[in-house]
């Protein structure tokens, strides 16, 4: 345990400048997937706690979509009780080192932060991250105390943030769960999606791991909708809640003509082959991606997926990595540290432009996309400028492989097989905005599978509320 | 784990095991598939339910050696476990009383197609069953074939068992000799079903074909199977596997099929020069199905 900083008074503290994030050299890091961000040490973590004004309401709480107890986190963190810091973190964020890790901070925590208006925020990412790392590092996850048992069953359908957190509340009220995944793996997006150098998979691993001592069980390899139904998961295999959680993992594509062509791809298929199947791994595991080494590679789209995608093809050898964005990149979804990063590693950015077609050679591969620029004209329905082509501006770009990266919809597999659960026009599950609950007695429903694509701690967040009114109808059988 | 119950070869290489899925026993219709993963640095391959037993918990899944996983597969025995197995994906064949319906199998296409037959059977149909293979030795399953068959042609490429001819002449002549004909289902190489879709084409019978593109998930949530039919894009493993073949856009699918066909070959090469890695990792996870106690692997 280091030696402990003593309180400084509020001047003082606004004097220490924001702590930055060790990182991985970017020439370096553009060939491996290692971890981007090296994460603090004890001495910054100290430092950067030393700016907290320990606000009386404090702001950043509010900004959380979780309700994090950020203000008592740093407080300990402060006093080097790294551990007691987690364990607090712990008691309403059952991910904290994938959170401290994935969430856009910008807009939540910290963009509240009193600190933000005349200096910059303080860094509550990087702390809760440098809390999470220690205590798992450590080995000593002070996982919180579980209510007796309730002998209520409860179903969550999905393993990723949104399940994962509902999991952990209910579990921790006592009830008995049960996370159902259709993949081989536990982790959702997390697993398939995020990257490694992002997000390392063993980080997930290991919080997982943690949820299976807290006595959750998971049950990968199921399809809810196929393998069991909604009506079976009650009526056969006793079930007295369940908790959709399926996200929004269906692939948009653009519908524009050579998209058929192999070496077009979804960002989907993209991302799962080199993370969840490891193809960028090529010694060790079997499943191929399309060859990225010394060819030009291009991502349509401006969000983080776009942004995981181009850094992944980066990492995979390729000559030229491209974002081909149709606005301009202050519409850019993406959080700003991976626009940052991806610059840094050498992405080249054709912001206003769209694709119009992709183009084959006499193989019948994909050899070059037809592209139009863009200008912006007045601000759509959304509040962005909308991108509107120039005319007679086309021109061709050799490229050998294309991602698509703009965005998904809602996965039909659970809602077409409950068809006495309503849906929106997208296909979206109706769940009540307070409750989460669906039309359908006993079902409710949140993360992305509800709202639309969204971050991982909205789904958390999303998990947590479903988690309180599931324990409320569990206790009083009232829908 | 999915424990194998029973495995054996149906000809030199193709092998059917009997696997332990109770969940998937109870749900699967024919022409429904699962994805299958051996060890823990293997690849997801889709491979169609030929049949199942509710009772023992069991589905019936047959396989053709021809790249790495499939080799590694049927080097599996009964008393050893497949890692990952999930489903049953994908639509269910229709199936209903058309009146004739012609069952094209190919190859091992003949064990996607059986499953069809038992139900088109069942449902009435007059059950006109073609079975395809290069030579007798590749030609499967058919004394259960010719139990669900109203009419049964064997077909071989060499003459060397049943007659000698393709599946698409056979057809032919029954078109010729002025069946009638109400319902086509053709499953085996992709050459075999365009051909067969040219057939029934000028005779406007309706003619269904069971397509095998590339796939991750098999729930989807990739796109990268696919497919293009009548002009739309349909994801096979949720909006198919079945489709009408008058629409299908076979060029791309052959097209697709090849995309990793270098990489298929590299890993297929190093497989057969030293099986033994992928063989003591399959094998692996049998033992940590037997010695759960031992905790799973470490290395």
């Amino acid at each position: 345990m280091t030696t402990m900083v003593d309180k400084l008074p509020p001047k003082e503290r606004t004097k220490i400048p924001r702590q930055t994030m060790p990182e991985q050299d970017a020439c370096e890091r553009a060939h491996n997937f290692r971890e981007v961000n090296l994460g603090l040490d004890e001495a910054i973590a100290q430092r950067e706690s030393q700016r907290c004004l320990t606000c009386a309401d404090p702001k950043c709480t509010h900004g959380c979509p979780v309700g994090v107890q950020i203000r008592e986190v740093v407080d300990l963190v402060r006093e080097g009780e790294y551990l007691s810091a987690a364990a607090k973190l712990r008691e309403d964020n059952v991910l904290p080192a994938v959170t401290g890790r994935v969430c856009p901070q910008e807009n939540q925590c910290e963009g509240a932060c009193v600190l933000a208006r005349r200096f910059n925020s303080l860094a509550i990412g990087y702390i809760e991250r440098f809390v999470a790392d220690y205590e798992r590092e450590t080995g000593q996850v002070g996982l919180p105390e579980r209510a007796p048992a309730t002998g209520k069953k409860v179903a969550i359908v999905g393993s990723g943030p949104a399940g994962l957190s509902c999991a952990g509340d209910l579990a921790l009220k006592g009830h008995g769960v049960t996370v159902f995944e259709a993949l081989h793996e536990i982790g959702g997006v997390l697993i398939y999606g995020i990257p490694e150098f992002r997000l390392p998979k063993e980080i997930v691993r290991q919080e997982v791991d943690n949820m299976r001592a807290m006595g959750i069980d998971f049950q990968t390899n199921v399809v809810i909708g196929k393998t069991v139904t909604i009506d079976e998961l009650f009526e056969e295999e006793g079930y007295d809640a369940v908790f959709i959680a399926t996200g929004a993992g269906l692939p948009k594509f653009m519908n524009i003509p050579g998209e058929e062509l192999p070496g077009v791809y979804s960002a989907n298929e993209f991302l799962t082959r080199v993370n969840l199947m490891k193809a960028y791994d090529r010694d060790q595991y079997d499943s191929p991606i399309y060859e990225c080494r010394d060819r030009n590679v291009a991502i349509i789209g401006g969000g983080n997926t776009a942004m995981d995608s181009v850094r992944s093809a980066l990492r995979l050898g390729a000559k030229n990595a491209y974002i081909i964005y149709r606005r301009s990149e202050e519409e850019m979804p993406a959080r700003g540290e991976e626009v940052h990063h991806a610059k840094d590693e050498g992405v080249q950015f054709m912001n206003l432009h769209n694709p119009l077609e992709f183009i084959g050679n006499e193989e019948g591969n994909l050899s070059g996309v037809k592209l139009i620029k863009m200008e912006l004209g007045e601000a759509d329905e959304s509040g962005r400028r909308k991108p509107i082509p120039i005319e007679g501006s086309e021109f061709v770009m050799p490229i050998d492989v294309a991602v698509v990266a703009i965005g998904t919809g809602a996965n039909p597999l659970v809602q077409s097989t409950t068809p006495d659960m309503a849906t929106n026009k997208w296909g979206y599950i109706v769940a009540d905005d307070e409750t989460l609950r669906t039309n359908k007695r006993g079902v409710f429903a949140g993360g992305d599978i509800v709202s639309g694509a969204a971050t991982v701690i909205l789904a958390m967040g999303a998990g947590r509320t479903a988690a309180r009114s599931m324990h409320a109808f569990l206790e009083t059988g009232q829908w | 784990m999915f424990p194998i119950k029973e495995s054996r070869f149906l000809s030199e290489d193709v092998k059917l095991f009997r696997v332990q899925a109770p969940r998937i026993a109870r749900k699967r219709q024919a022409g429904q598939f699962v994805i299958v993963r051996i060890h823990e640095h293997g690849e997801r391959i889709p491979l169609t339910i030929a049949d199942s037993d509710v009772d023992e918990g069991t589905i019936t899944i047959i396989v053709q050696g021809i790249g790495k996983t499939t080799r590694l597969l049927n080097e599996l025995e009964a008393g050893d476990a497949i890692l990952d197995v999930v489903g049953p994906l994908g639509e269910a064949s229709e199936v209903k009383d058309f009146g004739t319906v012609v069952v094209i199998g190919g190859g091992v296409g003949t064990a996607i197609a059986y499953p069809t037959a038992v139900a088109m059977k069942q449902a009435g149909n007059h059950v006109i069953t073609i079975v395809g293979a290069r030579n007798s030795s590749l030609l499967i399953l058919e004394d259960e074939v010719r139990a669900t068959s109203d009419e049964l042609y064997l077909m071989t490429d060499d003459g060397s068992y049943g007659e000698q001819g393709f599946v698409t002449q056979k057809l032919q002549s029954l078109i010729d000799q002025g069946r009638t004909i109400d319902h086509v289902l053709a499953i085996g190489p992709i050459p075999m079903m365009q051909a067969v879709a040219e057939v029934t084409r000028p005779h406007q019978i309706p003619t269904i074909v069971s397509l095998n593109p590339i796939m991750v998930d098999g729930t989807g949530m990739c796109g990268g199977c696919r497919v293009y039919v009548g002009g739309q894009c349909k994801f096979a493993c949720v909006d198919g596997p079945e489709f009408d073949a008058h629409q299908v856009d076979f060029a791309n699918l052959v097209q697709r099929n090849r995309m990793y066909r270098q990489r298929e070959q590299e890993s297929l090469e190093q497989f057969e020069q030293d099986p033994t890695h992928d063989l003591e990792e399959a094998h692996h996870c049998q033992m940590e199905q037997r010695f759960p106690e031992a905790g799973p692997r470490t290395v």
